[in-house]
């Protein structure tokens, strides 16, 4: 039969302070992104405005139409192109108007402008109330998300298993968004779906791995092992599982992504991020967090053994 | 011998005769979301401050009456959203005139100034409630009344939180005359032209008192162009688009569509008064604070049927009446939010949608072909399953299909075989480690059952959540999702085992497993 990453033997925890520095490098980097553009790009969704999907019948440049529409006064909307020459995406910031006007406005715009011939396949606005909601029910869900995650996690395994996963979510989450962040993307209701699918799917990773640490605790140390042995086994044991089930979500969003359209585009590509930190973080952020907490929780006790035996031994 | 094998079987068999009977036709039997099929999603917010504007206006209107009634004077002005001021022309009458507010129970009484003849009132806040939540019922029903009449396949009208209003139409071809037939106010009223004013003066120095000055429109018929034509009118409304009965379009002698309105029996007693005290006189039929047209009283009409025209065009006619026929809003409507996808584009998704689904299912297929030979023929069985599941659920909850939801399946698809994935796994370990194949396979299942469950309940976890935050298209993908791994449970676990005891049944000596 064919195998993949059998009876293999890396040292995954050994290499665990290189992970730490690679996962707190993309992490910054992301998250500094960010900083410096100074916020993330909000779709309309969240920010409010007008988004106008415009097919002309020939090949137009961004710059042709921003000329059509400096001529009424809409300069200064963002104009992307959207997945060929022939059709953009027009967003009209929040405070323009309402839809009608806006609508009419640009049309003319372009209209006047000479343009080829156009269709305007999808229009949509939202109010700026609408927007500032959504922006607030989002921060609920994602937190809403984790939340749930933690409290499974924490019953199924027990605290320190919880916490560990959560900080290799709250790591995937961090890390989608800096990629959204570093490819220009913006976030939309789409991509926020994809966070939240990741919140529920990256941690499946993380299960299997402590499912096996659990199995193979549950027989008992044997004489030299560590901690640490017992859970490079388990991920080693788990290995080839681990990748496969990410190989095949990997696959399909990869599908999505280059045959989905460009509607899909930003939400594949969150999707793809995520499963790839997903499985990482099982392997390189979860699993060590148990080590590291468990080497320092005995160092904590032997530390308070001392001071008990010295106090003892002053007496 | 497997157990139950016949009793499995037979549950198999069922569940996929009813799938099938559930989703075929596909193209009847699926609700397609408006990204798919084009049309338009709206959300409106019931400005509920104006709703409760004219309930203390009429309210206020009432408590004149009634007090005129009993003799005394008194001027009644509204002060706040909820408030009335009531100012005794005398103040001798305060303890009469209590005696009349007492019978207004939905009124609770604020400063009262008995040596000035000055009571202030205001709506009690458990009214309030009521108003707010009955003014957002009553908008719900007009729009869907208006909706109805428009004739629109299947459109959502539904209530959203406390003041908003959810609308999807499917495939409509005119969005913005959609829009402009939710959104009317349709605020009908008749009032009486002054035709003494001097309309230029009253612009220049302002209305005459009793009077006000409102617009009308007229369009010219060969240019198409606007202006707007001032009118002085007596504010007193006589009649209002509630005692109409009926409304209907009509064709006149020189071909012009003009909206033939039967007032019901007050309406028609009134109008019959008004005409008959009126002949000679112009009545100005004012929609939404515009003038309409303000034709001459030429005799008294006991039949209570009026004729609103004026340069209407047919669907400009036929709107009117449905408005009319369906009733006022109780409040103006604001556009929170809206979307329109044209039918092309929502062709174009589903075609895209189409392609990406069979692409990731055979890569899928082929993958677990290739690593995993006959199981992964098995696991591919399951997966066929799981999707034929899936589109029945759709079919059977009458679930809407978006272009998340599309996606919402290719992730299915990757997801539920990685449960037969996690199971194989287990059971080439469990191989490897000298069992039987029988065995191999009973330790696989069951030792791999823990992580399957937990790892569907991470992702039904993270879908409801979804769900309850999402709007249309991305609750459509947590339902997918949701029915997808729920349903992968029954093939990738149950479906899975079964095939495999059958494949596998006679042989007891078996050595290799094709896995």
């Amino acid at each position: 039969m064919l195998q993949i990453f059998v009876n293999t033997r890396y040292d995954f925890i050994g290499k665990r302070r290189w992970a730490y520095l690679l996962s707190l490098a993309v992490t910054l980097a992301g998250l500094a992104h960010i900083a410096w553009q100074g916020g993330l790009r909000y779709g309309i969704d969240f920010s409010g405005g007008t988004l106008m999907q415009v097919q002309f019948q020939q090949p137009v440049t961004v710059e042709a139409v921003r000329r059509a529409l400096d001529r009424v006064q809409l300069g200064d909307s963002v104009i992307q192109q959207f997945g060929g020459p022939q059709e953009h995406l027009i967003r009209v910031p929040a405070g323009s108007g309402s839809l009608e006007e806006t609508s009419r406005r640009v049309t003319e715009g372009l209209r006047e402008a000479g343009l080829p011939g156009f269709e305007v396949r999808r229009l949509e606005f939202v109010g700026p109330q609408v927007g500032r909601d959504l922006q607030l029910q989002a921060v609920y869900a994602v937190l809403a998300g984790m939340a749930g995650i933690l409290i499974y996690t924490a019953v199924r395994f027990d605290f320190r298993g919880g916490v560990a996963a959560i900080v290799a979510l709250l790591h995937d989450v961090l890390v989608s968004i800096g990629a959204i962040s570093l490819t220009g993307r913006e976030m939309s209701l789409p991509v926020l779906a994809a966070l939240l699918t990741i919140v529920g799917y990256s941690i499946n990773d993380t299960i299997v791995v402590f499912d096996r640490i659990r199995e193979t605790r549950g027989r008992g140390l044997r004489k030299g092992e560590t901690l640490a042995d017992v859970i490079n086994g388990a991920i080693n044991q788990t290995l080839s599982r681990t990748i496969l089930t990410s190989l095949t979500v990997f696959l399909v969003v990869a599908v999505l992504y280059l045959f989905g359209g460009e509607v899909l585009r930003d939400f594949a590509f969150a999707l793809l991020v995520g499963v790839v930190t997903g499985t990482y973080s099982s392997v390189f952020v979860a699993a060590p967090i148990i080590v590291d907490w468990d080497a320092w929780s005995h160092a904590r006790q032997r530390t308070a053994k001392k001071t008990v035996v010295k106090a003892g031994a002053q007496r | 011998m497997p157990r139950y094998l016949w009793l499995r079987i037979a549950l198999v068999a069922a569940v996929i005769a009813v799938s099938a009977w559930y989703v075929y036709p596909p193209r009847q039997r699926i609700n397609l979301g408006l990204d798919l099929q084009g049309g338009i999603h709206l959300v409106l917010g019931v400005e509920l401050d104006k709703a409760l504007e004219n309930i203390v206006d009429r309210v206020g209107a009432d408590i004149r009456g009634a007090l005129e009634r009993k003799g005394i004077r008194a001027q009644v002005a509204r002060r706040t959203p909820t408030g009335l001021v009531v100012q005794l022309g005398s103040p001798e009458a305060y303890d009469e005139a209590q005696r009349v507010l007492a019978d207004y129970g939905t009124l609770a009484q604020g400063a009262a100034d008995r040596a000035a003849g000055r009571i202030e009132l205001a709506l009690k806040p458990s009214e309030v409630t009521r108003l707010h939540d009955s003014a957002v019922r009553q908008a719900l029903e007009t729009i869907r009344n208006r909706v109805d009449q428009f004739g629109v396949a299947e459109p959502t009208i539904q209530r959203q939180g406390e003041n908003r209003i959810l609308i999807q139409l499917p495939g409509i071809q005119d969005p913005a005359r959609a829009k402009a037939l939710i959104g009317k106010t349709a605020v009908l009223e008749f009032k009486l032209l002054d035709d003494q004013a001097d309309v230029q003066k009253a612009l220049q120095e302002g209305p005459p008192p009793g009077d006000q000055i409102l617009y009308g429109r007229r369009i010219d018929r060969t240019t198409r162009a606007e202006t707007k034509v001032p009118y002085v009118v007596k504010v007193p409304t006589l009649l209002t688009g509630d005692l109409i009965q009926t409304a209907e379009v009509r064709i006149s002698d020189i071909g012009e569509p003009y909206v033939s309105v039967t007032f019901n029996a007050t309406g028609a007693r009134i109008f019959g008064e008004v005409t008959e005290q009126n002949v000679g006189k112009h009545l100005a039929i004012v929609l939404d604070g515009n003038v309409h047209s303000a034709p001459v009283i030429r005799e008294r009409i006991p039949s209570g049927q009026a004729q609103i025209s004026g340069g209407f065009t047919a669907d400009e006619a036929r709107d009117l009446a449905i408005v009319l026929r369906a009733g006022a809003l109780p409040a103006p409507v604001q556009i929170l939010e809206e979307r329109t996808v044209g039918p092309s584009l929502g062709a174009d998704s589903i075609r895209k949608g189409v392609v990406s689904t069979v692409a990731g299912a055979l890569a899928v297929v082929c993958f677990m072909v290739i690593y995993y030979r006959l199981s992964g023929v098995v696991a591919d069985l399951a997966l066929v399953l799981n999707l034929l599941i899936l589109l029945a659920c759709m079919a059977g909850f009458g679930a809407t299909l978006t272009l998340p939801g599309i996606a919402g399946i290719v992730l299915t698809i990757g997801m539920a075989v990685d449960t037969n994935i996690l199971i194989f796994e287990r059971i080439r370990e469990e191989f490897r480690l000298g069992k039987t194949v029988r065995a191999a396979i009973d330790a696989g299942f069951r030792r791999a059952f823990t992580t399957v469950i937990d790892t569907h309940v991470t992702v039904v976890v993270s879908g409801v959540i979804l769900y309850q935050f999402g709007t249309g298209p991305v609750k459509g993908f947590a339902v997918t999702l949701m029915i997808g791994i729920v349903a992968s449970l029954f093939t990738a676990v149950f479906f899975t085992r079964l095939i495999f005891d059958l494949i596998y049944m006679g042989r007891r000596r078996l050595q290799t497993l094709s896995i």
